[in-house]
């Protein structure tokens, strides 16, 4: 067991075990997985960014002078479908998720190492799916594939698309059916489920969602894809086919998946709160019983985004019952990470920053999602501006935010490098400044009544919009920043040694980068999770981590 | 494990060798990999029930409006072909279970034969399924261009059409999963006549055997609810 | 109406700004309170059931008058109130076609009276579209095959603006139009300038021009149901279900029968799927309307009478659980089903 006070590293870590592109390309070892997942979703990440940046553009001037309507249509669809399903629904599970997880639970891999890899190649192959329908054409129905415009009256290429996203899913369902077995059968001795990381709480109610969620979503685009192909008539009005009945298949899946975006940037953010106030986090059981909450009420809500689709009445109020409640148990978390912080001793270090970030711009997510579960509102300002802006504020403002956090907190870990401090905090300001410009606005605009996917608009929202391209800018800056000086740290940066946060974890009981099989031995836990007491009190005489 | 020794060049090892060729470096035993492997079966057929689970909802809500023209269209389903590819698909199930049991036991040659056995089963299936969407296809039963219904009753052909279309959604879909489980029942038998499984390593064919009872089960719910709608024999 | 919206959404503004800067605020004050350099040595928490029960039950009790608050005004805002005038509303791609009772036809401009209320029965000719006025805080999906409604009470004249806000194609953002809101007597001016009749009137016409009129006669001996008084009624199916004689019931009838089978009848009806076109349907549907319709309503003016135009029948007698449309033809030979078969 290594000591902050060593700074050996050992020989052989996973990275530098074998240099040979097919050690990589045909490894089984999840944290190598875990990189192929983290090179790919950047790429996707800056590709779905590069959209948003034309649209943005677009959006300057009320005319629609930059781009062809047509090709407005294809840079929404498109930027929706590369952030949605290339980088969102990965990012965290696939690359965290593989890195960590095993470790945090005192295994040597993931149950299926060989599953693990073919979901990295099943998740190329659906790219290249989708890349190859952006590049001969693109696909304009929105993320949403909403028929019967996507199966009778567009000219692009959903098919493609469709399929790409279709493959995409397996990679989910086979990610969330290793993390669940995981989690069940390989945990080291000791480790009860109520000593388990929130962080792993937290995926294994996200692969819950994975597993029942995405398979509905599959068979949703085969069924899209034969109407298109074959006109068989089963969402087409005037063969009998109903509309509606793909919105209720699509939002079954697409609703959960929302909360597949979420939760485990939640679990990033419990395991960075407690390191760096050096305690546990509070209500423990409370946060973890909220990530089951969350996956299972989540699945109840689906038709919020119906409202005004011509369901019923009573069908409506059901449904923003449940939306409500599907609201409190997020409440419950930020609000147990506030209470950790209470006589905690608290370090301002870059992940820690982030956490911040995250709960001020969650809490301010969420509580929109209140206005939008609110029926008698939502008349007004669905499909506006205002869910645009409610739901960046979520998978930006919570999720990408979650994910910049986790990799600034186990970077060291992954490369054995400390990134520059200054650098990195510098950048979480200028995200969460930029982020905040860009999107505030767009609430404001929400509830003037500019509605969503619109090329042009109105004169009247054009001060707003520019505001929130300023901020796009900023935002942008941010997100490269990182870019530049892991790359530079990876030459440069200082050794991190083993646990440079002194952080709890099994993960940090190994050096940095760990060793290809992670442990020697399976470590038999007798502690509670986040114990930073006895971290902290070497003198009680207790074995410390690092 | 030296070369040599690898049972892929024919050499019967003993059971124990077998094992350990077998368990893979994560697991602490055996028993804690098959046990691991099994669970994760289970929760892909689940994921399998929620694939399937949409078309079936999609199905049900379509006969709740369209009841007549469902009637109309399950009538035109040949009976004996839906019993039998029933029939073939439980004594599948029977055999599956056998291959399972002597791959426990460790006899190579029943697990073959029983292999076989519910390989051919399933080839059968998939034959008088192939036959079944001939004769809808020259009936002009398949929906699209083809697509031609004579009505005699209280419905509309279009909705029909719609049935159709489930119809060949829901049994395509299946098929495919046939296929894909005679593919993993020959993968099985070249695996079995290499002597790869024995009486502490035979999860594999304990894993196709979950995956071939799901399929089978599926089939359980789609005959019914496509071939005996409202069924009454001619005359009754 | 308008500000019964606004109400709800600046109270949630206010909750929302309330949490937000509570947990900012608290935030900032731990992290310079507890700051390394201050608390050096954390104290370990576990928990507080106490506070766990109070912050879960207080969002719920939030959340819960919020959830019946906007459920009332959800009530109130899909609930048209009787008597309110009638615009039929066609989408399509990538404009807005309107058709008043009164007979006038407009694209993308909409004349509406102030001070009475309106209610919009819609459908699209291809694909879903939403029709959205921000003023009015209004908005419903428009959809192939079917109707929807909405419903407003303008205050101000003016011009608002009215958008479309379910992404449609290609001219998604040029879907735009504006609802100009004229007092009460001016509309009505407005309206009587119509040229071509109303648009029952129109209706009618269609219902001579493609022969309907041939089998939905008006003295039970035809082929097809009795249509008079049947608008708003209970109609009983052949398979037992009951429906409600609605405006979608209507269109479906026309371009769908197969769909809905009257009890007693037999499904002989021809589709008039592509054959009509939305506007036409509307005419008939309006026509339909104006036979007289099974709920209490104002008087609909009734077209002057000519030689091929019906009389006014005796109502179907109504039985006393619920009134079900047929009266079976006494002419008919096979026996008839059982009137309130369930």
């Amino acid at each position: 067991m290594e000591t902050a006070s060593q700074s050996i590293e050992p020989k052989t870590n996973y990275l530098n075990a074998d240099y040979t592109i097919k050690s990589w390309l045909l490894t089984t070892d999840h944290k190598r997985i875990a990189l192929l997942f983290l090179g790919s979703i950047t790429l996707f990440f800056f590709l779905g960014g590069f959209f948003a940046m034309l649209i943005r553009l677009e959006l300057l001037t009320p005319a629609g002078d930059l781009v062809l309507a047509d090709t407005y249509n294809k840079l929404f669809t498109m930027h929706g479908i590369v952030m949605i399903f290339l980088f969102l629904i990965p990012s965290v599970p696939a690359v965290f998720g593989n890195f960590v997880l095993p470790m945090m639970i005192g295994a040597k891999d993931l149950a299926f190492p060989r599953l693990n890899l073919a979901s990295w190649y099943i998740f190329m192959l659906g790219a290249s799916f989708v890349l190859y329908a952006i590049l001969t054409g693109g696909m304009d129905t929105g993320w949403t594939f909403y028929t019967p415009y996507s199966t009778t009256y567009s000219n692009t290429n959903v098919v493609t698309a469709a399929v790409g996203v279709f493959i995409i899913g397996f990679s989910s369902i086979f990610t969330g059916l290793n993390f669940i077995v995981t989690v069940h059968r390989m945990r080291a001795p000791g480790l009860t489920w109520r000593r388990l990381p929130l962080f792993v709480w937290a995926h294994y109610a996200t692969s819950v969602i994975m597993v029942l969620g995405t398979p509905v979503l599959a068979i949703t685009l085969v069924l899209v894809a034969l109407e298109r192909l074959f006109h068989i008539g089963i969402f087409d009005a005037r063969l009998g086919g109903d509309p509606l009945l793909f919105q209720h298949l699509f939002w079954f899946y697409s609703h959960p998946a929302v909360y597949i975006m979420i939760l485990p940037s939640m679990g990033v953010i419990s395991e960075v709160v407690a390191c760096f106030s050096r305690k546990r986090v509070f209500g423990y059981d409370f946060v973890a019983m909220s990530s089951i909450a969350i996956a299972v009420l989540g699945f109840l809500v689906w038709a919020h985004h119906m409202f005004v689709a011509g369901i019923s009445i009573y069908a409506a109020l059901v449904f923003s019952l449940l939306s409500f409640f599907v609201a409190i148990p997020s409440a419950v978390k930020v609000f147990n990470w506030t209470a950790t912080l209470y006589k905690g001793s608290i370090s301002l270090d870059t992940p820690m920053l982030y956490v911040f970030a995250f709960i001020g711009l969650f809490t301010i997510g969420g509580l929109t999602g209140i206005f939008l579960a609110s029926v008698g509102l939502d008349l007004h300002v669905h499909d506006t501006y205002f869910v645009v802006a409610h739901f960046h504020y979520i998978m930006v403002g919570g999720g990408v935010t979650g994910f910049l956090c986790a990799l600034h907190f186990w970077w060291p870990k992954i490369t054995g490098k400390m990134y520059p401090e200054s650098f990195a905090r510098l950048s979480a300001v200028l995200v969460f400044l930029g982020f905040n410009l860009t999107f505030f606005p767009q609430f404001l605009l929400g509830y003037m009544g500019m509605p969503r996917r619109y090329h042009a608009y109105p004169p009247e929202f054009q001060v707003l919009n520019v505001l929130s391209t300023a901020g796009a800018s900023i935002l942008a800056v941010g997100f490269l920043m990182p870019m530049v000086y892991f790359v530079w740290s990876l030459q440069y940066g200082k050794d991190a040694g083993p646990n440079p946060y002194r952080a709890a974890g099994l993960e940090w009981m190994t050096p940095s980068p760990p060793p290809t099989f992670n442990f020697d031995e399976t470590p038999v836990v007798t502690w509670e999770a986040y114990n930073y007491d006895e971290i902290d009190a070497p003198s009680k005489g207790v074995e410390v981590a690092g | 494990m030296t070369r040599s020794m690898h049972p892929a060049r024919g050499l019967k090892l003993p059971d124990s060798e077998t094992a350990v060729h077998n368990l893979r470096h994560h697991f602490a035993d055996l028993e804690q990999q098959s046990a691991t492997a099994k669970f994760g079966m289970w929760i892909f057929l689940v994921t399998e029930i929620m694939f399937f689970g949409g078309m079936f909802a999609s199905y049900l809500i379509y006969r709740l409006s369209y009841y007549n023209a469902w009637v109309a269209g399950s009538q035109t389903m040949e009976i004996r072909y839906g019993t039998a590819n029933t029939a073939v698909l439980i004594c599948s199930s029977l055999t599956m279970v056998m291959a399972v049991h002597w791959a426990k036991l460790g006899s190579r040659k029943l697990t073959a034969l029983f292999l076989i056995l519910t390989l051919a089963l399933g080839l059968a299936f998939l034959g008088i399924k192939a036959v079944e969407y001939h004769e809808h296809w020259v009936h002009h039963e398949v929906p699209g261009a083809n697509f031609h219904f004579e009505h005699t009753g209280n419905y509309d052909p279009r909705h029909v059409s719609i049935f159709f279309s489930l119809y060949f959604a829901m049994t395509g879909m299946h098929a495919l999963h046939m296929v894909i489980g005679a593919g993993l029942l020959t993968w099985l038998l070249i695996a079995n006549a290499r002597g790869r499984f024995s009486p502490e390593y035979n999860s594999p064919v304990e894993l196709v055997g979950l995956y071939w009872h799901f399929v089978d089960i599926i089939w359980i719910y789609l005959f019914p609810l496509l071939y005996l709608i409202s069924h009454h024999h001619p005359g009754g | 109406m308008a500000g019964h919206v606004d109400a709800l959404y600046f109270a949630l503004v206010a909750i929302t700004a309330f949490f937000t800067i509570l947990i900012s605020a608290l935030i900032l004050f731990f992290a310079l309170r507890y700051r390394k350099q201050r608390n050096p040595v954390a104290t370990q928490v576990h928990g507080s059931t106490a506070l766990e029960l109070l912050w879960t039950a207080i969002p719920l009790g939030i959340v819960m008058i919020i959830f019946v608050w906007s459920s009332v005004l959800f009530f109130i805002q899909t609930r048209p109130p009787s008597g309110a005038m009638e615009i039929y509303a066609v989408g399509k791609q990538w404009m807005w076609k309107f058709q008043h009772t009164e007979g006038q036809r407009e694209i993308n401009e909409l004349h509406v009276p102030a001070g009475r209320d309106v209610r919009m029965i819609m459908t699209s000719q291809d694909v879903i579209h939403s029709f959205y006025v921000p003023a009015f805080r209004i908005k419903a999906d428009v959809l192939p095959g079917r109707y929807t409604s909405t419903w407003f009470h303008a205050t101000e004249p003016g011009r608002y603006h009215l958008f479309c806000a379910q992404y449609c194609g290609t001219q998604h953002s040029g879907m735009i139009g504006e609802v100009i809101v004229m007092d009460a007597a001016e509309y009505d001016r407005w309206a009587a300038g119509a040229v071509d009749g109303s648009l029952a009137s129109a209706g009618e016409k269609s219902f001579q021009q493609y022969g309907c009129s041939m089998c939905h006669r008006a003295d039970m001996a035809g082929r097809g149901p009795n249509l008079i008084g049947l608008f708003g009624r209970q109609v009983l199916l052949d398979d037992g279900r009951t429906v409600t004689a609605d405006e979608s019931y209507i269109r479906e009838s026309i371009l769908n029968p197969g769909a809905k089978i009257v009890s007693g009848f037999k499904n002989i009806m021809p589709t008039f799927q592509g054959q009509l076109s939305e506007e036409e349907v509307i005419g008939l549907v309006a026509y339909v309307k104006a036979l007289g319709s099974g709920a209490a309503g104002p008087p609909i003016p009734v077209s002057e009478p000519n030689s091929g135009s019906y009389p006014v029948a005796p109502k179907p007698e109504a039985s006393a659980a619920k009134s079900d449309i047929p009266a079976t033809p006494p002419t008919k030979a096979t026996p008839a089903k059982p009137a309130a078969k369930q």
